[in-house]
């Protein structure tokens, strides 16, 4: 509670300095500068790392390197997926290094500090990567972005799917922090809605080698489905080894979060026929097409969701920026919420007041090889899923910006 | 040391956070303070042990707690952390105590090993994600911590900084004393010859307790301390890596010296610090730096000064 | 989740699986410490060395040497790299422990402790930390076997069999032969072993070699199970540690039966009481110091 009014009295407190003009107009320190923080070296490596970094130096790139007349600066550093490393970085970075902007956290546990810390520092932070929706609702902040999917989209579009085409008992296999948690939760909650059941859940650290003696207590529970309420190499080590142990196909393993790196790594015979959610698919359209193939050049693999939205959140930072004629914090939060947010990536996409992007989701199927024509044609989208639709409506959100309004 | 060594210390103390990042120095104090607690282990009292991150962390969660959960005022959360680890001190102590050298490093990191697994899995840890967004509240309830002022463009926590350099003065004096109290004298007489101090009629393994007792219960001080500073208490503090790198920094600055672990902790956080954008070089690096101190210069940067000197620093 | 017996047995064997690794690991440490008297913490980043050693010897040595098509096997890996991995520790023995006998063994600790970060640090430079497929695993050793209550992979079980058989095979070389009497001899008291003519040095050397050998020896079998990673030798390490604490240090058959029963006591605690899975060998530590302080099958030594 005590925190609950600390923090509504520090929004009045950065709504009241909005609104008397105290912040002055024009760029501090004379510089933008945009802090790309995210795993560079680990478990999620592939899905954002340096393929964030190639896309937001893409970005400024594209925007012409200056705003409003003032150079555009990115710096990048690795968080290793530990939040204390993230939450000193963030804090060195606002404190002393200027840093107006962080974007990438994939990484939920360090999604939430660096949002934390922005909310304290009167920072944006954009995060890409991560997927909690704590980000928006207990722990939603007046600077903090959630902008390409959430475990609540996730298991909203592909979750309840799988559910509907049969797969009535569950069994998850959890990475044991705040994205998996969140995301079992939502899956679950999905399931049982939709009449089926959860017949257990086990959990392992993040970044697990061995899986195979949670496969072996997923598979005692004779569930139909083993849901993988994780990422990256965890999913793809447990997807492999599922498939070691002969638990598939007697039992259905069902990726809750899957990137395309992921479907490339583990090969379309093992991953053939799975369902995912995705906000991303570079084979989408003309314009993703474009930009992908853009971005392929310079990162020499198709880029993921994390990290086309990366792009797509610089690119409307910086425009913001322009449009407001300032960057300060709250005069762009106050554009990027009024302006619409359409790009190659976001389709129909616009800003909640609980600091949700929301967008087209699309329910994708992995091709079988022989329908593959080339490396990376992987999926096929099978649903379009409106953004009102995929993600949590605002009325539920326990987000304190909602209530207020 | 003469007193005005001291007196220059302090002020470069009471003037660094004007000169550079308070939040940085705070974090050197913490770690000096860390150090200093258990060179007094290792450098007076000859015991190695590998898992002071248990008392480290394990504060740090406590403190954490307190203050986020219970909103306790931070004097009172950071008594707390020191108590706590002081406990699992006695308790790690009474365990490990009667076993020598090698076999009384192992058993302390496996001890550690527990609290980490303990930290990881207990709920009001926040397993991996931690404690976080600790709030660093007031002072005997008056003096706000969060309060930050601005001095040309920079804005200091300049509450916070002096409170938490008066409590590092504080813990400091607090070893000092206690190196040169007969006390200390007993414990370094056990260092060089244990079987004498036995045979002198000193229970010696009271002594080993009590200072270890007293070593984990300023480290939890140090682990209390951070956890305010950076507002965050997670596992990485109660890992091995952690309890191998207050070796290192004590080694390095020098054991058994009364300003070398400072000057050990110092130097490895800052290295951190400056070379984190090389990556992981920065693990190799102190790894090269770790073997060449140990084939090379046992003494430490403080040891082989106060050796070129003649006098004991 | 009722508790299935054939969940226990499924546990049980996958505790087998992870029990020949710790038999393997502390069983170099074993070796090492009995003549040494160091405990080798280096032996962890030695495992994930000969790991890599077999991944780098599979994929990059080709291309290195401008043949693409080049690579070494596993079975060639599972001889070339430990004897590789044990030349790297008999250099490290020759130049840095060697120095380092005269002071307390507890530098020798630190020692290796400041070579293990070198040679992580090095390889997370270079690899994922989450673990780099190695894809030699060879095709006889591809599918899964039947045992009734599972379905197994076979080349866990060739693992299993051959982990077994290089532990039993060096604990038949020490405990039984005339090497192995020398060795012992060397153990007790090295001033009459030297009286004899013994080249005690080079024995020193050659046993630091072989138990580093053996860790190198592990990574190689581990390769294809786990994935190659920079981090595989820190996580598993320290677990090996209290093993050897329990086992009794510097004890051969201590060390290769307390690193099985260790692993399948771990399996069924997954099964019994997962949140204890990780500290269960710690708690047995603790026990074990209490009523036993040599471990379970070491002599209390001064």
């Amino acid at each position: 509670m005590k925190r609950l009014l600390a923090k509504a009295s520090m929004t009045l407190a950065a709504l009241a300095l909005a609104a008397t003009g105290v912040s002055a107009a024009g760029i501090s320190d004379n510089v933008v500068k945009i802090g790309v923080l995210t795993d560079m070296s680990g478990v999620y490596s592939q899905i954002g790392g340096k393929g964030t970094v190639v896309a937001v130096k893409m970005a400024v790139a594209d925007f012409g390197g200056k705003v409003l007349g003032k150079k555009i600066e990115v710096i990048s550093a690795d968080h290793q997926n530990k939040p204390d490393i993230a939450s000193n970085k963030a804090r060195e970075w606002f404190d002393t290094g200027k840093v107006d902007m962080v974007t990438g956290l994939l990484n939920s546990a360090c999604a939430l500090a660096v949002q934390r810390l922005g909310a304290e520092k009167h920072r944006i932070t954009m995060n890409t990567g991560a997927g909690s929706t704590d980000l928006t609702n207990k722990d939603c902040s007046p600077y903090g972005i959630h902008y390409v999917y959430d475990t609540y989209a996730l298991a909203n579009v592909a979750g309840s799917e799988i559910v509907r085409r049969g797969g009535k008992t569950w069994f998850f296999i959890t990475a044991d922090y705040a994205f998996g948690q969140s995301l079992e939760d939502n899956t679950a909650k999905f399931v049982k809605k939709l009449g089926g059941r959860v017949l257990g859940s086990v959990r392992h650290p993040l970044s697990t080698a061995d899986f195979s003696s949670y496969l072996m207590q997923a598979q005692a529970s004779g569930a139909q489905i083993i849901g993988l309420a994780n990422a990256g190499s965890d999913f793809t080590n447990a997807v492999k080894q599922a498939k070691e142990f002969g638990i598939t196909p007697r039992q259905t393993m069902a990726g809750m979060l899957v990137f395309d790196t992921d479907v490339k790594s583990l090969g379309l015979p093992t991953a053939q026929g799975m369902l995912y959610a995705s906000g991303f698919y570079w084979d989408r359209d003309n314009a993703t097409r474009a930009w992908s193939k853009r971005f392929y050049k310079l990162h020499h693999a198709m880029p993921t969701m994390d990290q086309a939205g990366a792009y797509s959140a610089t690119m409307n930072y910086l425009k913001a920026v322009k449009a407001a004629g300032t960057d300060n914090p709250d005069a762009v939060m106050a554009k990027l919420r009024s302006m619409p947010l359409n790009d190659f990536f976001a389709v129909h996409g616009r800003l909640r007041a609980d600091g949700r992007m929301v967008h087209d989701m699309y329910l994708m199927q992995v091709k079988k090889p022989s329908e593959s024509k080339g490396e990376w044609d992987i999926a096929r989208i099978i649903k379009t899923v409106p953004g009102d639709q995929a993600f949590m409506p605002l009325s539920e959100s326990s987000c304190y910006l909602v209530k207020k309004r | 040391m003469k007193a005005r060594y001291w007196v220059c210390l302090f002020i470069i103390g009471c003037l660094a956070p004007f000169l550079i990042y308070p939040v940085f120095v705070m974090q050197l104090l913490c770690f000096a303070l860390f150090a200093c607690s258990f060179n007094l282990l290792l450098g007076y009292t000859g015991l190695l042990s590998f898992g002071h991150a248990a008392f480290f962390g394990s504060a740090a969660y406590l403190a954490g707690y307190l203050m986020t959960v219970a909103g306790l005022t931070p004097e009172l959360a950071i008594l707390a952390g020191t108590v706590c680890a002081g406990l699992l001190g006695y308790l790690f102590g009474t365990l490990a105590i009667k076993r020598q050298g090698i076999y009384f490093a192992m058993i302390t990191l496996a001890l550690a090993q527990i609290v980490y697994f303990i930290a990881l899995k207990a709920d009001f840890t926040g397993g991996e994600d931690g404690l976080q967004d600790i709030p660093r509240g007031k002072l005997f309830g008056l003096i706000n911590l969060e309060t930050t002022y601005r001095i040309g463009h920079k804005s200091l926590e300049l509450n916070l900084y002096f409170f938490i350099f008066i409590l590092f003065c504080l813990a400091f004096w607090l070893i000092h004393r206690t190196i040169h109290s007969p006390f200390g004298q007993v414990l370094k007489g056990i260092r060089e010859n244990e079987q004498r101090a036995v045979s002198l009629g000193y229970r010696v393994e009271r002594f080993k307790l009590l200072a270890f007792v007293i070593s984990a219960s300023l480290t939890g001080t140090a682990g209390a301390m951070k956890a305010l500073v950076l507002q965050l208490a997670s596992l990485t503090d109660v890992s091995w890596h952690t309890s191998g790198e207050v070796i290192l920094m004590t080694l390095l600055g020098g054991l058994g010296t009364v300003l070398g672990p400072s000057v050990g902790a110092i130097t490895v956080v800052t290295l951190q610090e400056k070379l984190s954008a090389a990556g992981s070089w920065v693990t190799v690096i102190i790894g090269a730096i770790f073997v060449v101190c140990v084939l090379a210069f046992r003494r430490g940067f403080v040891g082989e000064l106060g050796r070129l000197l003649k006098k004991s620093l | 989740m009722e508790i299935s017996m054939m969940a226990i047995l499924s546990q049980l064997m996958l505790g087998l699986n992870n029990g020949v690794f710790y038999a393997l690991l502390s069983l170099g440490l074993a070796v090492i410490f009995g003549l040494l008297n160091i405990v080798n913490f280096a032996h962890g980043a030695l495992y994930m060395l000969g790991a890599f050693a077999a991944l780098l010897g599979y994929s990059e040595l080709g291309p290195l040497l401008g043949k693409p098509d080049f690579h070494i096997n596993y079975w060639a890996a599972l001889i070339l790299v430990p004897l590789l991995v044990g030349a790297v520790g008999i250099l490290i023995e020759k130049t840095m422990l060697k120095r380092l006998y005269r002071f307390d063994h507890l530098y020798g600790l630190l020692l290796t402790f400041g070579i293990s970060l070198i040679l992580q640090g090095v390889f997370t430079n270079y690899f994922n930390v989450a673990g780099t497929p190695y894809d030699a695993k060879p095709p006889i050793l591809e599918g899964v076997a039947n045992l009734g209550f599972m379905m197994f992979p076979r080349y866990r079980l060739w693992a299993i069999a051959i982990s077994l058989v290089v532990c039993f095979a060096t604990w038949y070389v020490i405990e039984r032969t005339k090497l192995g009497s020398y060795l012992r001899a060397g153990t007790e008291n090295p001033e009459l072993v030297k009286a004899f003519g013994i080249n005690v040095p080079l024995m020193i050397t050659l046993t630091y070699g072989y138990g580093v050998a053996l860790a190198a020896f592990a990574g190689v079998v581990a390769a294809p199970i786990y994935s190659v990673s920079p981090v595989m030798g820190s996580e598993i390490i320290i677990t090996v540690f209290a093993v050897v604490v329990i086992g009794g240090m510097g004890s051969i058959m201590g060390a290769i039966v307390t690193g099985l029963l260790l692993g399948m006591v771990e399996g069924v605690t997954k099964v019994v009481y997962p949140p204890a899975s990780n500290t269960v060998i710690f708690f047995i530590m603790v026990i074990v110091l209490l009523i036993k302080p040599a471990g379970l099958f070491g002599r209390e030594q001064q």
